[in-house]
């Protein structure tokens, strides 16, 4: 396998009125062609920033501060804004995480899939995109394709909204797509064929998928690779083996132990305690401090990233937790 | 419309007797009795109000007391200098308003937004007279390259076709434009930074599209949405603000017919007047209607 993307040391700032937000803080991984990465944790963590950093598509007030997003060769944290636009939509797409919103209002869903197609392949008719456009729809499993490109967003329900957007990223063949939450708004069913059809896809062409999303049960089956993210950073980061099922960090620990087990009845789920701390006033040391377990003296300083059993973890008590 | 008729007929009723205005001072009792009867304004204000609604009815508003010619035909021949000045105002509002407003709203920070900003607050906040004053002092007075007062040549009911008519055209329309003009900039520039924080946009942007799409057709077209209303809303109020305009620069517009026939008291060119504005509204108003079903999809009817 050859090396499709790498993420190295990405910081990604909000510097707000209330103080600076480091909403993604120095994380870093690589994911091969063919490969899907997994991005878990819980909700603020930073995963959404994390997928948005990949196509350096920040709003201000925030930004990239440091590290480098190489991508064939090009750092894509330090590209013109026109080379940018040539990269995304293109050979790098994503799904966005709220389906509602992400479409326009006032343009018909015909237009925003051809116009997708046309402004990176120019020399393709309008006919020519109409058809690709419709082909995609029907691959995504929307019915009646043909009808819905007249359509504008508030004629359609929140499941087509969102099958189209993701026939929307799927449509220029992308090398890598990011995939935040793509499925949420979909019923169970729906849900497995969508993550099958990526699945797919990305082991057939080749291509790369980050698939960003808090259930631990979707990454377990659909990822080759897991990062887990608490407060902006990566916590535990290893193959999809390794991290579920032999996790070194306590709140991966926490995360798999929260997941509802068929052979197992009891009465109430088990919590990890109380909340993700805010960004912006994060314990002294490690940031998992204040709800782990194992936490004592040694965490008042942020634990190193060291590599154990091929996976890389930061707690300072790795080789007390089996 | 009615309920308009009954204020105005009201008002002017309660202003004053038009008689005193019409007849030279030293007129006789005789003669101002005469005058009244022959006005119809001898009879009690009810009645009176009657025979206006049963004339009106018929089309027929009456004749103006000072004129003697049918009070709409009067205004009704004014009319196409005012529209002529609103139309060309509102033209350049909207032609210029509109990219102003999202250059300000792209680079807020920019030297450039910044700049148009400024001189929309100006334009918002300097009254119409007295920019047209000093127009008329600086070009007119000390520059004496603009004509000062009166429409010029005429051709084909506008003064844009002529030389001369452009000439007077200029100051009245840069100065009714100025305010709309201010205007529309900001409202512009407020709806397309509400819009640009929208996700579509970002997914426009994430789509690989070129910034003057996302911009241009992406974030402009649902900007334009609330702008055309307000902009069919500003064109009625243009119509009032000619009066302050026709005013300072002659302009034979029924601006300037109003504010004579005010002080004449000559009540049915007032009533004709303040009908046709309303007429105006209302045709309007359904133009938005229109234009708004087409524009915004969500208003279509399935
Ligand atoms: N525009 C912004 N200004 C300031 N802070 C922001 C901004 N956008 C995001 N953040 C911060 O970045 C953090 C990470 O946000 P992000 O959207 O990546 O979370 P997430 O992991 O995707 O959560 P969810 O599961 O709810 O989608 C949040 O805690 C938020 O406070
Ligand atoms: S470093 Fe300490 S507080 Fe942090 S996860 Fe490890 S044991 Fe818990
Ligand atoms: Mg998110």
């Amino acid at each position: 396998m050859s090396e499709m993307l790498r993420v190295e040391n990405l910081k990604t700032y909000f510097d707000t009125r209330k103080g600076l937000v480091k909403a993604v803080d120095d994380i870093s991984f690589t994911i091969e062609k063919g490969e899907i990465l997994g991005i878990v944790g819980e909700s603020g963590a930073g995963k959404s920033i994390t997928g948005f950093s990949l196509i350096n598509l920040i709003d201000s007030p925030g930004e990239i501060v440091a590290g480098r997003v190489l991508f064939d060769d090009r750092d894509l944290a330090h590209l013109s804004e026109d080379e940018l636009s040539n990269i995304r939509g293109g050979e790098i797409s994503m799904i966005f995480q709220d389906p509602q919103m992400s479409l326009n209002p006032v343009i018909t869903i015909g237009k925003q899939l051809i116009e997708t197609v046309i402004y990176h392949n120019p020399e393709t008719s309008k006919q020519d995109a109409y058809k690709k456009s419709v082909d995609m729809l029907e691959l995504v499993g929307l019915p009646a394709p043909e009808k819905r490109m007249a359509s504008f967003p508030h004629q359609l329900s929140g499941g087509m909204k969102q099958r189209i957007v993701i026939a929307m990223a799927l449509i220029n063949s992308p090398k890598l797509l990011i995939a935040d939450e793509p499925t949420t708004a979909l019923d169970v069913t729906i849900q497995a064929q969508i993550l099958y059809l990526m699945k797919k896809l990305t082991k057939e062409y080749e291509s790369s998928l980050v698939l960003i999303t808090h259930d631990i049960a979707v990454v377990a089956q659909m990822c080759d690779k897991i990062a887990v993210m608490y407060a902006g950073r990566i916590v535990e980061y290893g193959s999809n083996q390794d991290v579920l099922y032999n996790s070194k960090h306590p709140y991966t620990k926490g995360l798999i132990q929260c997941l509802p087990k068929l052979n197992e009845e009891k009465d109430r789920l088990f919590q990890i305690p109380g909340v993700m701390p805010s960004l912006l006033d994060l314990p002294e040391g490690c940031y998992f401090s204040d709800r782990c377990p194992y936490a004592d003296e040694e965490c008042k300083i942020y634990p190193e990233t060291t590599t154990i059993e091929g996976r890389q973890v930061s707690c300072h008590k790795v080789n007390q937790i089996s | 419309m009615s309920v308009i008729s009954f204020i105005v007929f009201f008002i002017m009723y309660k202003a004053g007797d038009p008689v005193e205005l019409l007849l030279p001072p030293d007129a006789t009792h005789q003669e101002v009795v005469q005058m009244r009867a022959y006005l119809g304004l001898d009879k009690p204000f009810t009645t009176q109000y009657a025979i206006f609604v049963k004339n009106a009815l018929k089309g027929d508003i009456g004749n103006s007391y000072i004129y003697g010619q049918p009070a709409v035909d009067i205004v009704i021949e004014r009319f196409p200098a005012t529209l002529e000045l609103s139309f060309l105002a509102m033209f350049f509002s909207v032609i210029l308003g509109i990219p102003m407003g999202v250059i300000a709203s792209v680079k807020p920070k920019a030297i450039l937004s910044r700049s148009i900003m400024f001189f929309s607050l100006a334009g918002i906040s300097i009254p119409v007279f007295w920019t047209g004053m000093v127009f008329v002092l600086i070009c007119s007075v000390y520059l004496g390259i603009l004509p000062s007062s009166g429409r010029g040549e005429v051709l084909y009911f506008t003064s844009a076709f002529t030389w001369d008519g452009i000439k007077h055209l200029i100051m009245p329309v840069i100065t009714l434009t100025l305010f709309q003009l201010a205007l529309i900039i900001r409202l512009t520039r407020t709806g397309m930074m509400e819009v640009l924080m929208q996700d579509y946009i970002k997914l426009a942007k994430a789509k690989g599209l070129p910034n003057r799409i996302v911009i241009y057709y992406h974030a402009l077209k649902n900007t334009l949405i609330p702008v055309i209303t307000v902009i069919g809303i500003q064109f009625g109020q243009l119509i009032a603000f000619t009066i302050v305009t026709e005013t300072i620069f002659a302009w034979p517009g029924t601006g300037k017919l109003i504010i004579d026939s005010i002080q004449n008291l000559d009540r049915p060119v007032v009533v004709s007047y303040l009908l046709m504005v309303a007429f105006i509204f209302v045709i309007i108003n359904f133009m938005v209607d229109v234009i708004y079903t087409f524009v915004d999809p969500r208003v279509r009817v399935k």
